[in-house]
């Protein structure tokens, strides 16, 4: 520690003594850094965005269901637990929100089109958090209370069967008997969505006009918890854990949806894997840089052992002057990738290509997500691999003998 | 007491296919407070002689002892140490760190010993002022000419006092008015603090100033006479 500071000013100074070489070589490692980072935003936006419109389908972080429901989602594998009761157990628990609802395959007709859908009976209050429809934007109305009588469907939906507001189509599913449950509704609105796929699937009905077609009392299929993020989602699996009937299968958002939790996983590896290929195509220039600049003073590092200097300090000397020289590009990087990043969190429109997203489950808004977690990891994967980099022409300038490297020509 | 002790070095480099002697048997003895100089024509040892007796080349056989240490055989790392606290060099060329100023290649040495840093800032100015560099403090090497260089070089290898200074053709850049300066400083540390002065040199200006000065031809010293300074 003692040779430290003496050390720093060698290697630092050692690092400007060729100015344009350590430009270069400063501007492909900021280069690199800022790709590292500004490329992981890109895809974690998408990835992000993926997941939480997958979430917003399902929706909910945390669910709760009959054991059977998730194999066999009919209101034959319901939960026979009133709203009263419900209530009771997690209205004073501490939710960020928390929402019952029916939720059954069903098939929706119109004069002229049937379709296949997933129909959803909810209570509009309490899944306003839950939704990915916004209210607001509905074309006519949203439902508007637990027993609303109206259907609420999807823009496409509606073009397909070629409907609107104000027609009246007929909902068909089956109730717990395994007979036809059926029932006319009025059309109430249209919404919108950011994934077009979701207006062609999904239609929302009051939770008691559900209750009553589907014939199951004040039953549902489906209790939902959000928690305040959909990567730390324990806290809320654990309160709701204590709080339900042992009986109930309760699961976490990847268990539901398995292909957005893989998804998550895989995301992590790719970033780890993006910047060691990134850091492996600079390490070339990082090694040659230093193997050159070891060589051009090598007599300079015949004297310094001359003079008392231990091999030790020479290897810790060019092993400095590598990390000052990935500190340096890595703070511009930084800088850089942040400052790009900055301007595009309103989001990239890719509309051009949007259906080709939609077809891998992302929108057509591209949103890049610049995380700390991120940046550090490439930050430490540059600092880490750089110093093994380093080793290498940092040993072999430390196994010089002081004669030879003093009286080296050229 | 015997500063410097060798005895039948013999040290042999390959070039091309020949082999050369750079030391032949050589053995000599210099007493703590001397101030010798080895005068030899190019390739005759003296630069190798000098090596071997700053722990810098290992002599093929034969034993060197340094202030009763016998450093020949000593690992890498106690060289160093050695070198650090009890010699001080002067080089031919070649003798700065290019990317440090005067002061502070005076102070390198002083750094790595790890002595403070005000206690370095007053002993480098002071051996710069005492070497005629007052206000050249502040300039690296390519900065100055080759003769304020070699000061630099000097004030660096004396300033920690030393109770051994090896120096190798240190006036060969210098002109005959820097060249007697830098000798009459070598003298005036040799009589004020017992400084012990092995100078490698073909300059007869130099030889002038020793006590002793030994002649080697062929890696053997061939004559080795006690003489009054000048």
């Amino acid at each position: 520690m003692r040779m430290l500071p003496v050390l720093t000013r060698l290697a630092w100074r050692y690092l400007w003594r060729n100015h344009r070489r350590t430009i270069i070589m400063l501007s492909a490692i900021s280069i690199g850094v800022w790709a590292m980072i500004f490329m992981t935003a890109l895809t974690r936006g998408m990835v992000d965005q993926m997941i939480k419109d997958g979430i917003s389908v399902l929706p909910g972080h945390v669910q709760v269901h009959s054991p059977e429901f998730l194999d066999d989602p009919s209101v034959s594998n319901r939960i026979a637990i009133g709203d009263v009761e419900l209530g009771r157990a997690f209205d004073s628990a501490g939710f960020k929100a928390w929402a019952s609802r029916v939720k059954v395959p069903a098939v929706i007709t119109s004069e002229r089109e049937s379709r296949g859908v997933t129909l959803l009976g909810i209570d509009p209050a309490a899944e306003r958090e839950f939704s990915f429809v916004s209210y607001d934007d509905v074309e006519g109305r949203f439902l508007e209370s637990v027993d609303d009588n109206g259907v609420v469907i999807g823009k496409k939906l509606a073009n397909t069967l070629d409907t609107e507001v104000g027609k009246r189509i007929v909902l068909m599913s089956q109730d717990p008997d395994n007979e036809i449950a059926d029932r006319g509704f009025r059309v109430v609105g249209l919404f919108t969505a950011n994934m077009p796929a979701f207006e062609d699937s999904f239609v929302f009905i009051s939770k008691k006009a559900a209750q009553k077609m589907l014939r199951i009392g004040d039953s549902t299929t489906e209790i939902v918890f959000l928690g305040d993020d959909y990567r730390n989602i324990e806290p809320t699996y654990e309160l709701v854990k204590q709080r339900i009937d042992g009986s109930l299968d309760i699961s976490r958002w990847y268990e539901v949806n398995t292909y957005l939790g893989t998804m998550l996983k895989v995301m992590d590896g790719f970033v780890l894997i993006w910047v060691i290929v990134i850091f492996l195509a600079l390490s070339f220039g990082l090694v040659n840089t230093l193997v050159m600049a070891v060589f051009e003073r090598i007599r300079e590092i015949g004297l310094m052992l001359a003079l008392g200097m231990k091999p030790a300090s020479i290897l810790g000397q060019i092993i400095i002057e590598s990390m000052l020289l990935l500190a340096v590009g890595l703070a511009i990087g930084d800088v850089l990738a942040w400052a790009t990043i900055q301007p595009l969190q309103g989001g990239i429109d890719i509309s051009v290509v949007a259906e080709g997203m939609e077809m891998m489950g992302a929108s057509s808004v591209l949103y890049p997500k610049l995380y700390w977690s991120d940046m550090i990891l490439a930050n430490v994967v540059v600092l880490i691999l750089g110093f093994f980099a380093s080793l290498s022409p940092a040993w072999r300038a430390s196994r010089y003998e002081p004669v030879e490297a003093i009286t080296k020509v050229g | 007491m015997t500063a410097v002790r060798c005895v039948d070095l013999c040290k042999t480099y390959r070039q091309g296919d020949q082999d050369i002697k750079a030391l032949d048997h050589v053995s000599i003895e210099i007493e703590q407070g001397g101030f010798v100089c080895l005068s030899a024509p190019s390739g005759g040892g003296k630069t190798t002689l000098l090596n071997a007796i700053g722990g810098l080349d290992i002599p093929d056989s034969g034993e060197v002892w340094i202030a009763g240490q016998r450093i020949d055989e000593m690992s890498k790392g106690a060289l160093a140490d050695l070198r650090l606290s009890s010699i001080g060099f002067v080089f031919q060329a070649y003798n700065l760190i290019p990317v440090l100023t005067a002061q502070e290649n005076v102070e390198f040495v002083m750094q790595v010993q790890g002595i403070p840093a005000a206690e370095r800032r007053d002993k480098s100015l002071a051996i710069l002022d005492e070497v005629g560099l007052k206000g050249l403090e502040g300039r690296r090497p390519a900065e100055m000419s080759g003769g304020q260089q070699q000061r630099v070089a000097v004030a660096r290898a004396i300033v920690s006092r030393p109770a051994l200074v090896l120096a190798d053709e240190p006036t060969a850049n210098l002109d005959s008015k820097t060249s007697d300066e830098l000798m009459k400083l070598f003298t005036e540390l040799n009589e004020h603090h017992n400084t012990t002065f092995v100078i490698a040199t073909h300059d007869q200006r130099v030889m002038r100033y020793a006590k002793r000065l030994v002649r080697m031809l062929d890696g053997r010293i061939v004559d080795d006479i006690e003489q009054d300074a000048a």
